[in-house]
C-alpha cells in the first residue's frame, strides 16, 4: 500500500505521523515543495521577532524523526493528479503512483491587483523565504508599508516593531481583523496599535507602486509614501489549482466528507486546502487554522489505514497577539440567528469579551486582552452544553465563563 | 515577604495615589499590619481628631506572612481611629483580600482625606487608581463586589468594601472583603463611609518570596503539622467552627443572656454549632454546608450556611436561597443569646444581612438586646420603636431591625448608634453592656474572670480578640487556670495582650494560638523576614505595640475611668451555673495589671516603661 | 502504574495552599496568579472546585503545538510545555476544551501542569486530601473521559 502526501505543513505531517503510528506496512512519501524540514507557518512572527531562529519553526525538532517513522521525504511540487492510473504528476517531471493519496496542499498569500506589486520590495509574509527577505529589507527605522489588516498582519507587527521598523498599516475595509473580531475589539485593536507607534490607515487602498529609485506608493487618500519595504498580507487561497481536470469536486476549497475523503475514493484532502464538515454551520468550510488542519490530519490518515475514524465537524477559533494585545474569536462570534449574548466592555483597560448564545448554549465568542483559562470557552461551544442558570449568571458577568464550564460539567454543588 | 517595602497613598481629597517606601526603621519596631500601621497613624495624626473627619486615617495594613504558606497567612487590619469608641480601631479580616494586596507588591495602603464624590481605589500590582463610585453608592456589599469585577472583567479581582451601614454611618459600620469576610469591629466602615470611598479592589501578580525560602517552608511544613495535629485546630474548629463554643460556654455558666441578665441560655443547644449540622424538621437539610478557610488557612473554622427556603424571613426571597457565610459564635451569641432568641435559620438571616450592607453583628445583636431591655421596662416604647414589639425572644423584632439597621431607616437608625448611645438617650446607661462605648463578646466575666480584666483594659473597647484568656480559663491552654478566681490572671492577661499583639501584626490568625506558642510562631517570621525576630524580641514587640496604642488612646482622652465594667458585672450576681453568686472582681485584678504593666496607679505608662520599650 | 491527580471538591476548603505550593514550585514565588492549579469558588452553592489538566488521552494541547514544544513525559504521562521551543502562540490555549493551559504573558510561553515530575507539590500541600495523586484507575477520569468525548472532534467508533 502506498501513501503520497501532498503538503508538508502540520496537516500532512500529522498524518504521515499517525499512518506510520497505525503500523500498516506500507510506504509514506510527504511531498514538499520548499527546501526547509517541514516547518509551521505558525512560528514565523517569532522568528521576525527574535524568538526563535529558524529552525525554532520547525515542525519536528529532530532530524531524524521522519527517517525513524518510515516516512519518505520528497522535495517536489504536484502538478496534476491521474485519478484513474493512481499517479501524481511532479513539476520535476516524475510521477509518483499512490494507493491513498492525501491532499494537504495548504494555502497560499494572495496579491490584490495593484499596478506594480509585483515588482522588487514587495514580499508576502508567509514562507521562510519571505521572512528572509523581510529580514534583509529592515533596520531601525526602516518604513514599512503593510498591505491588510487582518489576522498575519497583525501578528506580524511585534517583530517589525521590535525591529525598529516605523509601520503603516493600510485596509480595505472599515476595520481591523475584520473576519474574527467584531467591530469593538477591531476598534479597540486599531487603538492599541496607535498607541504603539503604529499608524492604521481603515478605508483605504493603494492604487500604484513605482520604484524607480526606491518603492513609491500612492494611496486613494492622496498620500505618498517611500518605503524601505511592502509587506502584502491581504489574505490566503487554497493551493489546488493542480487538481484542475482531475475530477475532484471543490467548491472553495477541496471538498471532503466526515472521512476527509473527497468524492473520488482514496483520495482525501486535510487543512487549508479542504472544505469539511463546519461544526457551528452543519455546512461545509474551509477553515485554515492549525488546530483544524492537525485534527483534520489524524481524521484522514485512520481513514486512510482502514481505521474508520468520523469527524465532527471543525470549530473556527483563533487567538491573536497583536503587539502584545491578546484577542480570541470562537465559533459563531458574529452571532448565531435568532440567539442571544452578553458582552463586556473595558475600552480604559483595553478588555473585552462577548458571549454569543443559542437557547442556553454557547456557539460563539470573541475577546480582547482575556488570556487565561479560553479554552474552556472552546470546551462549552464544541460540548453542546446546556448552560441552564448559568447563563443567566453569564448575561451578568461574561468573564465567569471559566466557572461555568466547570459549574456545568463537574459535580459542584 | 516579609516586607515589600512599599506603601500606597492615596489623598482622596485630592484624588492621587502615590507610591512611597516603607519605614524599615518602624517595620523593624512593630513588625507589620496592626502594629505598624498603628505606629504610622499615632506619628500622621492627632489623637484628638474627630473619626468621621477628613483629618483622620484609614489604614489597610498587611502583615509580614501575609501572602505567605504559613498556615493562615492571609490576614489584614484596618486601623483608623474609631467612631464607636473614640479609641484606636484595629479591625482584622481573613478571606482573600490581604494576600491579594500583598501578591500586587504593596504592604499597605493609608488613605486620607475625603473625596468630593464617592470613589472605588482600584489596584492592580503597581497601578493605582481612584475610580468613580457613583453608580456604586447605596448599593450593598453583595451587589459592589461582583459589579466591580464584571466591570473590570477579572474575576480573580479581590473586593473589599462597605455596604449601605457604612454609607449610612452606623457607627460599628465594618468593611467587607469576599462578601463574608470582615474587618468587623469598632466601625472602621463607618469611617471608611466617611471618606466616600466605597471599596478597594484589587488585583496582583507579582507574587511575594521569603527572605530564607528553605528554612521558611520547613518553619511552615512544621506549624501546620502542629495544627493538625491539636485537638481543637485539628478538629474541633474545621467541623463545628467558633460554634463549637456555644455549649461548652453555656454550661459553664459564662453565656450571657438577654443584655447579660442571665448567664445561661436555655435555647442554647438550639443555635450551637452541633445544630448548624442537624438535619432540619423542615426541609431535612443542615443548616450547614461546609466550612470554609481563608487564604492559606489550614484550619478552615468558617462557617457556610444555607437558610431553610421555607422560613419565614426569606420565603418570598430567593435572592437568599444561597450559600453564605453562616453565623460564628460571636454572632450566634448576639443575635441570639443576647436577645433571648433560639431559631438557628432567622440568626442566619440577620447575619447575611450584616454581611450584605457591612455591620457588626455583636455590636448589632447587643445594642437590640439593650433595647429589647429598655423596652421591656418601658422607657422604650412602641412609638420609639415604630411599632415593633421589642420583646427578648421575638423573631420579628430581630429581623426587622435588621432590615431597618441595614437601610439606615426608622428604629435602625437608632440601634446604628450602639448601646452606648441608645441606653444614654432613654436614661439607663448602666444598661449599656460596653466598655469604652463598645459592645461586649459573648463570654460573661462573672464566670470567666479574666474576661473581665480582657475587656476593662482592651484598646479598642471591649473584645475577646485582644486577650483570648477563655482559652486558659476554658480549655487550658497553654495551661488550666481556675475561671472563678482572680489570682494571677492580671499576668495572664498580659502575657495574653502581647503575645496577641505580635500575632495580629504578622499575617497569621489568632486562632493558631490554640495550637501555636510563641516557640512555634518565632521561627516561620524570623525565616520571612530580615532582622532579629526571636521569641523575647517578639514578645518585646507586642508589648510595645499594646504600649502605643494604650498612649495614643491616652492622648485621645481616655483614662482610668474607662477601664472599668458596666455595673451590671460588677454589682449584679450571676444566677445560675457554676459562677451563682459571683462577681466580677475587677477591682482585685486592674492595679495589679496597672503594676505589672510598669504604668501608673492611674494607668499611665511610666517613663521608665516608656524608655524600655523605646517609645 | 500510571498516576494522575485526584480531585474531590468536597474535601476541598479553599485555602489555596496548593496554588501557593504550585507558583513556588514552578515560579519560585508564592503567586498564585501563576500557579497551574486553580481553585474556583462557587460562592452560591458552597463549594470550592480545585481545577487543573487532568493530562487528557486526546491531548488537543501537543496536537494543536505547531512547534513540537509539547511533549509527553513517558514515565508520568503528563503532557510537558518545553520552554525554550514554546514560541508563545497561544494556539495550545484555545485548542485546550478544559481551559488548562494558558499563556504567561511575562515569560512569553505557556504554562500547564506537568506532575511535578511525579511529585506534585499541590497534593503534597493540600491539607484535607481534596488533592491527591493516585492510580489512575481511581481518579475517576471516566467522568473526565465522558466529557472528553462529548467535546472530541471525531466521533467514538463501536
Amino acid at each position: 500500500m502506498k501513501h503520497v502526501i501532498l503538503g508538508a505543513g502540520p496537516g500532512g505531517v500529522i498524518a504521515a505521523e499517525t499512518l506510520s503510528k497505525q503500523g500498516h506496512g506500507g510506504a509514506i512519501t510527504l511531498v514538499g515543495d520548499e527546501p526547509e524540514p517541514p516547518y509551521s507557518r505558525m512560528a514565523i512572527p517569532y522568528l521576525l521577532s527574535d524568538i526563535i531562529d529558524e529552525s525554532g519553526t520547525y515542525l519536528r525538532k529532530n532530524p531524524d524523526h521522519y527517517e525513524k517513522l518510515g516516512i519518505d521525504r520528497l522535495q517536489a511540487r504536484a502538478s496534476g493528479i491521474d485519478t484513474k492510473k493512481g499517479r501524481v504528476a511532479l513539476d520535476n517531471g516524475k510521477e509518483l503512483p499512490y494507493d491513498r493519496l492525501l491532499i494537504a496542499t495548504g494555502s497560499s498569500a494572495t496579491t490584490p491587483p495593484i499596478e506594480g506589486l509585483d515588482g522588487p520590495g514587495v514580499h508576502h509574509c508567509w514562507t521562510l523565504e519571505d521572512t528572509r527577505h523581510i529580514l534583509k529589507s529592515i533596520e531601525p527605522g526602516s518604513e514599512v508599508l503593510l498591505m491588510g489588516a487582518g489576522f498575519v498582519a497583525c501578528i506580524i507587527l511585534n517583530g517589525l516593531v521590535k525591529r525598529g521598523a516605523k509601520v503603516t498599516a493600510i485596509v480595505r475595509g472599515p476595520r481591523m481583523v475584520r473576519s474574527m473580531m467584531t467591530e469593538t475589539a477591531g476598534g479597540m485593536i486599531k487603538r492599541w496599535c496607535g498607541e504603539k507607534g503604529i499608524r492604521v490607515l481603515t478605508e483605504t487602498n493603494a492604487t500604484r507602486v513605482t520604484h524607480d529609485g526606491g518603492l513609491k506608493v500612492d494611496l486613494d487618500n492622496s498620500e505618498t509614501m517611500n518605503p524601505a519595504l511592502i509587506i502584502v498580507a491581504v489574505g490566503v487561497k487554497p493551493n489546488m489549482d493542480f487538481i484542475d481536470g482531475s475530477g475532484i469536486e471543490t467548491d472553495y476549497g477541496i471538498l471532503v466528507d466526515n472521512h476527509m475523503q473527497t468524492n473520488i475514493e482514496g483520495i482525501f484532502a486535510t487543512g487549508d486546502v479542504a472544505q469539511g464538515l463546519d461544526f457551528s454551520s452543519g455546512g461545509r468550510s474551509v477553515h485554515a487554522i492549525q488546530p483544524t488542519a492537525s485534527e483534520h490530519g489524524r481524521i484522514a490518515a485512520l481513514n486512510m489505514a482502514g481505521v474508520p475514524a468520523t469527524y465532527k465537524g471543525s470549530l473556527l477559533m483563533n487567538v491573536l497577539d497583536t503587539v502584545g494585545l491578546i484577542a480570541t474569536s470562537f465559533g459563531q462570534w458574529q452571532g448565531a440567528k435568532g440567539g442571544d449574548h452578553a458582552e463586556a466592555v473595558d475600552e480604559d483597560h483595553y478588555k473585552y469579551l462577548r458571549l454569543e448564545f443559542e437557547e442556553d448554549r454557547l456557539v460563539g465568542a470573541c475577546s480582547v486582552g482575556i488570556t487565561q483559562h479560553v479554552g474552556a470557552v472552546r470546551g462549552l461551544i464544541q460540548s453542546r452544553t446546556r448552560l441552564g442558570h448559568w447563563k443567566k449568571r453569564l448575561v451578568q458577568d461574561p468573564t465567569r465563563f471559566m466557572e461555568a464550564y466547570l459549574g456545568s460539567t463537574q459535580p459542584v454543588g | 515577604m516579609g516586607w515589600h517595602g512599599k506603601i500606597l497613598r492615596v489623598d482622596l481629597s485630592k484624588g492621587t495615589c502615590k507610591a512611597e517606601d516603607l519605614n524599615q526603621e518602624w517595620a523593624r519596631n512593630y513588625l507589620g499590619q496592626r502594629g505598624l500601621a498603628t505606629k504610622y497613624l499615632c506619628e500622621e495624626t492627632d489623637p484628638k481628631v474627630d473619626p468621621l473627619s477628613p483629618d483622620n486615617k484609614l489604614i489597610f495594613a498587611t502583615g509580614p506572612l501575609t501572602g505567605s504558606m504559613a498556615s493562615t497567612g492571609g490576614r489584614y487590619s484596618v486601623i483608623t481611629k474609631g467612631p464607636l469608641t473614640n479609641c484606636i480601631a484595629c479591625s482584622n479580616s481573613g478571606g482573600y483580600w490581604g494576600a491579594e494586596l500583598k501578591f500586587a507588591g504593596w504592604d499597605m495602603v493609608i488613605l486620607e482625606g475625603k473625596s468630593k464624590k464617592p470613589v472605588y481605589l482600584f489596584i492592580s500590582d503597581d497601578e493605582a487608581t481612584l475610580m468613580p463610585a457613583d453608580d456604586l453608592w447605596g448599593k450593598s456589599v453583595w451587589e459592589t463586589e461582583p459589579t466591580i469585577k464584571a466591570r473590570l472583567q477579572d474575576p480573580q479581582i479581590r473586593v473589599t468594601s462597605i455596604g449601605r451601614a457604612g454609607e449610612n454611618g452606623v457607627l460599628y459600620a465594618g468593611i467587607i472583603n469576599d462578601l463574608h469576610r470582615a474587618a468587623g469591629r469598632s466601625g472602621v466602615g463607618a469611617v471608611m463611609g466617611s471618606k466616600n470611598l466605597k471599596a478597594i479592589a484589587v488585583r496582583g501578580t507579582k507574587g511575594d518570596k521569603p527572605h530564607d525560602p528553605k528554612a521558611f517552608m520547613e518553619a511552615t511544613v512544621a506549624g501546620k503539622k502542629v495544627l493538625a495535629e491539636n485537638a481543637v485546630t485539628g478538629q474541633g474548629l474545621p467541623t463545628y467552627g467558633t460554634q463549637v463554643l456555644m455549649n461548652v460556654i453555656n454550661e459553664i455558666g459564662a453565656m450571657p443572656t438577654r443584655n447579660w441578665r442571665e448567664v445561661q441560655f436555655d435555647g442554647a443547644a438550639a443555635i450551637s454549632g452541633e445544630a448548624m449540622h442537624e438535619p432540619r424538621k423542615s426541609d431535612g437539610k443542615a443548616n450547614l454546608v461546609t466550612n470554609q478557610a481563608c487564604f492559606g488557612c489550614t484550619i478552615a473554622c468558617g462557617r457556610i450556611s444555607k437558610i431553610d427556603e421555607e422560613h419565614f424571613t426569606v420565603k418570598t426571597k430567593p435572592e437568599y436561597w444561597h450559600a453564605s457565610g453562616g453565623v460564628e459564635y460571636e454572632a450566634a451569641w448576639a443575635l441570639g443569646s443576647d436577645t433571648g432568641i433560639d431559631d438557628l435559620e432567622a440568626l442566619t438571616y440577620a447575619n447575611y444581612l450584616c454581611n450584605e450592607d457591612g455591620f457588626d453583628p455583636i455590636s448589632f445583636g447587643a445594642t437590640v438586646a439593650a433595647a429589647m431591655e429598655l423596652y421591656e421596662m418601658g422607657a422604650i416604647t412602641d412609638k420609639d420603636t415604630g411599632g415593633i414589639e421589642l420583646k427578648f425572644g421575638s423573631v420579628e423584632a430581630l429581623t426587622t431591625l435588621t432590615e431597618l439597621t441595614a437601610k439606615g431607616e426608622g428604629f435602625g437608625k437608632e440601634i446604628g448608634l450602639g448601646s452606648k448611645r441608645l441606653c444614654e438617650k432613654y436614661g439607663h446607661p448602666d444598661l449599656s453592656m460596653t466598655v469604652k462605648g463598645q459592645e461586649f463578646p459573648a463570654y460573661d466575666a462573672r464566670g470567666i474572670q479574666g474576661m473581665g480584666l480582657t475587656y476593662a483594659t482592651s484598646n479598642r473597647g471591649a473584645c475577646h480578640l485582644r486577650s483570648y484568656t477563655v482559652a486558659s480559663e476554658v480549655m487550658g491552654i497553654p495551661e488550666k487556670t481556675d475561671p472563678l478566681v482572680t489570682d494571677g490572671k492580671a499576668g495572664l492577661v498580659m502575657a495574653f495582650q502581647d503575645a496577641t499583639a505580635v500575632v495580629d501584626s504578622s499575617g497569621l490568625c489568632v486562632f493558631v494560638t490554640f495550637a501555636w506558642s510563641m516557640e512555634d510562631i518565632a521561627p516561620q517570621i524570623q525565616a520571612a523576614c530580615e532582622g532579629d525576630w526571636s521569641v523575647e524580641n517578639l514578645l518585646l514587640t507586642g508589648e510595645r505595640i499594646w504600649n502605643l496604642e494604650r498612649k495614643y488612646n491616652l492622648s485621645a482622652g481616655m483614662t482610668a475611668k474607662d477601664d472599668t465594667l458596666p455595673k451590671r458585672l460588677l454589682k449584679e450576681a450571676a444566677k445560675t451555673g457554676p459562677a451563682k453568686g459571683k462577681v466580677n472582681d475587677l477591682g482585685k485584678m486592674l492595679p495589679e495589671y496597672y503594676e505589672l504593666r510598669g504604668w501608673t496607679t492611674e494607668g499611665v505608662p511610666t517613663n521608665e516603661t516608656l524608655d524600655r520599650l523605646a517609645l | 502504574m500510571i498516576r494522575a491527580l485526584q480531585i474531590e471538591p468536597v474535601k476541598c476548603t479553599g485555602c489555596l495552599q496548593c496554588e501557593m505550593a504550585c507558583s513556588y514550585e514552578k515560579e519560585g514565588v508564592f503567586n498564585p496568579a501563576k500557579s497551574r492549579i486553580k481553585v474556583f469558588n462557587f460562592h452560591e452553592e458552597g463549594r470550592m472546585v480545585p481545577y487543573t489538566c487532568t493530562q487528557c488521552a486526546e491531548a488537543w494541547c501537543l496536537h494543536a503545538c505547531p512547534v513540537d514544544a509539547i511533549r509527553l513525559d513517558a514515565e508520568t504521562g503528563a503532557k510537558i510545555v518545553v520552554d525554550v521551543l514554546c514560541v508563545g502562540c497561544k494556539v495550545c490555549t484555545i485548542a485546550c476544551p478544559f481551559g488548562t493551559i494558558n499563556y504567561n504573558a511575562s515569560a512569553g510561553v505557556v504554562v500547564k501542569c506537568d506532575l511535578c515530575d511525579g511529585d506534585p507539590e499541590c497534593a503534597k500541600a493540600c491539607p484535607t486530601e481534596a488533592i491527591t495523586y493516585v492510580d489512575a484507575d481511581w481518579t475517576g477520569l471516566e467522568r473526565m473521559r465522558d466529557w472528553a468525548d462529548k467535546t472530541a472532534n471525531e466521533q467514538p467508533q463501536a
